[in-house]
């Protein structure tokens, strides 16, 4: 029997009501990104319930623990002001879990009371709850306000507001890899170390978020990008920011206020991006790039055209964020696969313009949503097939009822491992998601073919 | 961990003193409060512990919220209410299928537990305010779905803005006739926890719903059972068993619960209290207006599910019903004894640690005694000094300025339906034989002299107490299994329970049994130095000596 039995095949239209929202909201993707930064406890200030939950969704996907402390706002301080709970909480913080750093981000209950971090962190050092040597750093995250993407960025760019630019150049590129996965970040970095480029990764949840188990338990891993570090990005030869969403603000920022110059470019997932993003990092840091850079995109190219016939003419349904969206279209339209339905939560009417030129000219009609829901794609499913799902784990209700195989990616994903150890960027990511569709393809076929036309060999 | 001998010489007093030294001295002062050392029952004046009072900002605590009280545990696991969440987008997200409430809606087919329904504010309507968006998604959802009720939750910025999310519950209720719609003021930042939002949802089911379905219900030996959310399968088990015995349960308080069954609680004639802190308001509300008493019941553990099965029998006082119950527990007890014989080889003398929510703190102490486990340290995130000390300490109790806004409802005996189940005299009887009603002895009274109970833990406080006595397993939720498990402790989650379950009830009994003994037992834990690691010095051994 159906799980989503309730969901008709005739589509109305909503204007009111969200079901089954392909996002949430801002303060989840602020604690990811401070968790990127090295020695930060990540504060949420408001009202403990946000902290307990962003907590549990990401340990949910990472299955490592998340520290990150609340202002734990009561009826009082939700009428008068959180400015008490969050000097006690800088004091607590400090006093028992001496972080290097504290990142705090806001939710809709201190934003629609209008505190004001700054002035607030302001007090909390002029009353000398902040020691020496250490940061506080905040960003606004209102949950009414547009997605957890909103929020990653949110906190990205209080970051480069670190920056102290001394005049004197680095030979250092600034990377801003957006919200990708630690093993995503992890490759990032080495994909430059082969470049030959020494970049500025920031937000790096590499280190933090698939740390081992040792007997030890540190609340505060090795990984993460430093605070000096962070200082010296208004120094750097350039910034690449990956994907608009994430990252652009952080970029353009330091571009504006500190004379870095920036490129914004897609995230690198899929052959295409992948390219454009080796091509411009070896530009901005005027070097070459080496032959074993192109020997592993060889071997990807090697895989498409080896397996083309399975992939051809696909009919896909995708959801997520749109960074993510973007490459991965486009590296599913370069296969010749049909991301015939793309959804994003996030409200952004140039991610569907982006879509839409990635797919024109195209042998398919794409319908493509920004600021929609997983309700209104499983009635297009419903109208209109796919051989292919690819978003997070809320894909599994609609796979089951439809019989349709689902590949895990994005955010959140619950009911999987593997996100945090591999990656699915670059040429090797490219690879491992080609392993993974054509698993799911091959699993299908060999489930659906009858016996007489049942085969050893694909 | 395996391989270290443990020494356990520490005093409560010492670990206490250890856990309170690294606080700012007013910290310290009040955890201190929350930090019990439990003394014998036999003593004349119990100890006090502080509880439900307002968390300390930056502690790190496990704590959530009112809305998640309300909305995620006692309205989500009703599978034909559509729960529309009145807020941004986040907290409709978060408690979308992340409490493992089970259903099974093979009989009419109405689920709407795989949806996730919600207004989305934007800033817009934090600006103009939200009430013409909120009847609109009443509507739509009206529309696509027609279904008999619709619960609408309030969330932190609802309050603030001043919706009226009553007013437009109501006006909606009347212009479709035939669906019923209210609301629930369980904006985040209402008293100091989940504890409120259990308060909250009490109020406002047993107002709205709660007797509006007449037709009195078939059956023999008619209960509720209140306070089971059915978590992995616990309340199918329980409704197995009570099917067995021959007992009816007319409504579960609120796992695989539906509509109907809210709204027939009244034709019950004797509520069993699974979790007390969630729902023992709904279960007062129900004896004050329909005059059915209440009796504590535990489902977790084979014995306490013989000992309630048992209760209940003597309650109706039926030769019947006792005797079967006699021969359901004869026939359910071999198997539940030999596979603890068997894991009680490798678990006897074991020890555990438990910090869970409002009640199963105190639950699961009976199945790891079962095993023969030792319960070093328990504590709740959310409970009341009742739910510690006893209903005794009512009376005392007085609500502080962070909870005085919840609200209290008023209930009479409803004048025709008011219905003693028994006369004067036949409680009195009952009683006088030892048998207890409305009365629940928490959880201190249970656990040994010199364990220590801590409300409200923190991630701090955990790692230390880890640290400190190495207790063989620690059980709490998702936000502390990980770094516990990085401590080389292994982790049980009863909230959840890692995918597992169901644990209560007989066949819950073994498979915890079962499952403790696979996590106490799993030869992970020594694994954690590699073998460079622990002897790392150079010396002229060789490996095939």
């Amino acid at each position: 029997m159906a799980l989503l039995k309730h969901t008709p095949v005739e589509i109305k239209e909503r204007k009111a009501l969200t079901i089954n929202p392909a996002k949430t909201c801002q303060p989840i993707g602020a604690m990811y990104a401070s968790l990127g930064i090295h020695g930060c406890l990540p504060h949420s200030h408001g009202s403990q319930g946000c902290c307990a939950y962003h907590r549990s969704a990401l340990t949910r996907h990472y299955k490592e623990p998340i520290s990150a402390a609340t202002s734990s706002f009561t009826e009082g301080a939700s009428v008068f002001g959180g400015h008490a709970n969050l000097i006690q909480a800088i004091d607590n913080i400090f006093t028992v879990y001496d972080p290097e750093v504290i990142a705090v981000h806001t939710t809709c209950l201190s934003e629609t009371i209008g505190d004001d971090l700054n002035q607030i962190f302001d007090k909390a050092q002029k009353s000398g709850k902040v020691p020496e040597g250490k940061t506080c750093l905040g960003a606004p995250t209102p949950s009414y306000v547009g997605s957890h993407v909103t929020g990653f960025s949110n906190m990205v760019k209080a970051m480069a507001q670190l920056a102290e630019p001394s005049g004197k150049k680095t030979h250092k590129v600034n990377v801003i890899p957006g919200w990708v996965e630690p093993s995503d970040m992890a490759e990032i970095k080495r994909l430059c170390a082969m470049v030959g480029v020494d970049i500025t990764l920031f937000p790096d949840t590499d280190g933090v978020l698939n740390a081992p188990l040792t007997g030890e338990y540190k609340m505060f891993p090795d990984g993460g990008v430093t605070i000096k570090e962070l200082k010296k990005t208004g120094d750097a030869l350039g910034t690449l920011a990956l994907g608009e969403w994430c990252s652009a603000d952080a970029a353009r920022w330091l571009d504006a206020k500190c004379k870095v110059p920036c490129t914004v470019l897609d995230m690198p997932f899929g052959l295409a991006a992948t390219d454009r993003f080796i091509d411009v990092l070896r530009t901005v840091a005027g070097v070459s790039v080496p032959d074993s850079v192109a020997f592993e995109r060889g071997q990807l190219v090697d895989m498409i055209s080896d397996m083309h016939q399975y992939f051809y003419g696909k009919r896909v349904a995708i959801w997520g964020d749109p960074d993510q969206l973007i490459s991965m279209c486009e590296f599913l339209v370069s296969l010749d696969m049909q991301p015939v339905y793309v959804v994003t939560g996030t409200p952004g009417k140039a991610f569907e313009r982006r879509i839409k030129a990635i797919c024109a000219d195209q042998p398919f009609e794409v319908k493509v949503k920004a600021k929609g829901d997983m309700f209104l794609m499983h009635q297009w499913i419903k109208n209109e097939p796919v051989d292919l799902l690819i978003g997070n784990t809320y894909g599994k209700y609609i796979a089951r009822d439809e019989d349709i195989p689902l590949l895990r990616w994005g955010f959140p994903i619950l009911d999987r491992q593997g996100h945090q150890y591999f990656p699915t960027v670059g040429y090797k990511g490219g690879l491992r998601l080609l392993e993974k569709i054509l698993g799911l393809l091959m699993d299908r076929k060999d489930r659906d073919d009858p016996e007489t036309t049942f085969e050893l060999v694909l | 961990m395996a391989k270290t001998k443990k020494v356990v010489q520490l005093m409560p007093t010492d670990i206490k003193e250890e856990l309170l030294k690294k606080y700012p001295p007013k910290v310290a002062r009040k955890r201190a409060k929350q930090i019990l050392i439990n003394e014998a029952t036999e003593a004349e004046a119990p100890p006090e512990i502080l509880a439900n009072v307002r968390t300390i900002p930056g502690i790190i605590t496990m704590r959530g919220c009112t809305y998640a009280g309300c909305k995620g545990v006692i309205m989500g696991p009703t599978r034909d209410i559509l729960n529309i969440t009145h807020g941004p987008i986040g907290c409709g997200f978060y408690s979308w299928l992340t409490r493992r409430n089970q259903t099974d809606a093979s009989a009419d087919g109405v689920n709407y537990m795989p949806y996730c329904f919600s207004t989305d504010m934007q800033d817009q309507d934090i600006i103009f305010g939200g009430e013409k968006k909120l009847a609109a998604a009443i509507q739509e959802a009206y529309d696509i779905f027609h279904p008999k009720g619709i619960c609408v939750f309030a969330t932190c910025p609802v309050g603030l803005i001043g919706d009226d999310i009553h007013a437009v519950s109501r006006k909606m209720k009347e212009k479709f006739g035939d669906c019923n719609v209210f609301a629930f003021s369980c904006e985040g930042y209402k008293g100091v926890s989940q504890s409120a939002g259990h308060h909250i949802a009490n109020n406002q089911v047993f107002t709205n719903l709660v007797g509006e379905n007449e037709t009195p219900k078939e059956g023999k030996y008619k209960i509720n059972l209140l306070g089971e959310y059915n978590i992995g399968g616990d309340g199918f088990e329980i409704d197995r068993i009570f099917k067995k015995c021959g007992i009816t349960n007319i409504s579960t308080f609120s796992g695989n619960s539906t509509y109907d069954q809210f709204a027939s609680a009244q034709h019950a004639d004797l509520d069993c209290v699974m979790c007390h802190r969630s729902i023992n308001y709904v279960a007062d509300m129900l004896e004050t207006k329909y005059g059915i008493p209440w009796i504590k019941v535990n489902f977790i553990g084979a014995e306490s599910t013989a000992k309630s099965l048992r209760k209940i029998a003597e309650y109706f006082g039926d030769k019947e019903l006792t005797d079967r119950v006699e021969e359901v527990i004869a026939e359910e007890m071999p198997e539940v004894k030999a596979v603890a014989a068997d894991v009680r080889t490798r678990t006897e003398g074991k020890t555990a640690m438990l910090f869970v929510g409002g009640s199963r703190a105190h639950h699961y102490q009976d199945l790891f005694a079962e095993m023969g486990m030792k319960t070093l340290s328990a504590g709740y995130e959310f409970a009341h000094r009742d739910d510690y000390e006893g209903r005794q300490v009512i009376p005392e109790l007085k609500p502080d300025a962070d909870s005085r806004n919840i609200e209290e409802i008023e209930v009479v005996a409803d004048e025709k339906l008011y219905n003693p189940r028994k006369t004067t005299d036949e409680y009195k009887a009952l009683e006088d034989a030892g048998f207890e009603f409305k009365h629940y002895e928490g959880m201190n009274d249970q656990m040994d002299k010199g364990t220590l109970i801590i409300d409200d833990l923190n991630q701090y406080e955990a790692d230390k107490l880890v640290e400190l006595l190495k207790p063989d397993i620690f059980c709490a939720g998702i936000k502390e299994k990980f770094s516990i498990q990085k401590l080389g402790v292994p982790m049980k989650q009863l909230h959840s329970y890692d995918s597992g379950g169901p644990y209560a009830g007989f066949k819950g009994a073994i498979n915890f049994y079962k499952e403790i003994d696979r996590l106490v037992s799993s030869k992970v834990w020594s694994y954690m130095k590699a073998p460079w690691q622990e002897s790392p010095e150079l010396t002229a051994t060789f490996v095939w000596e």
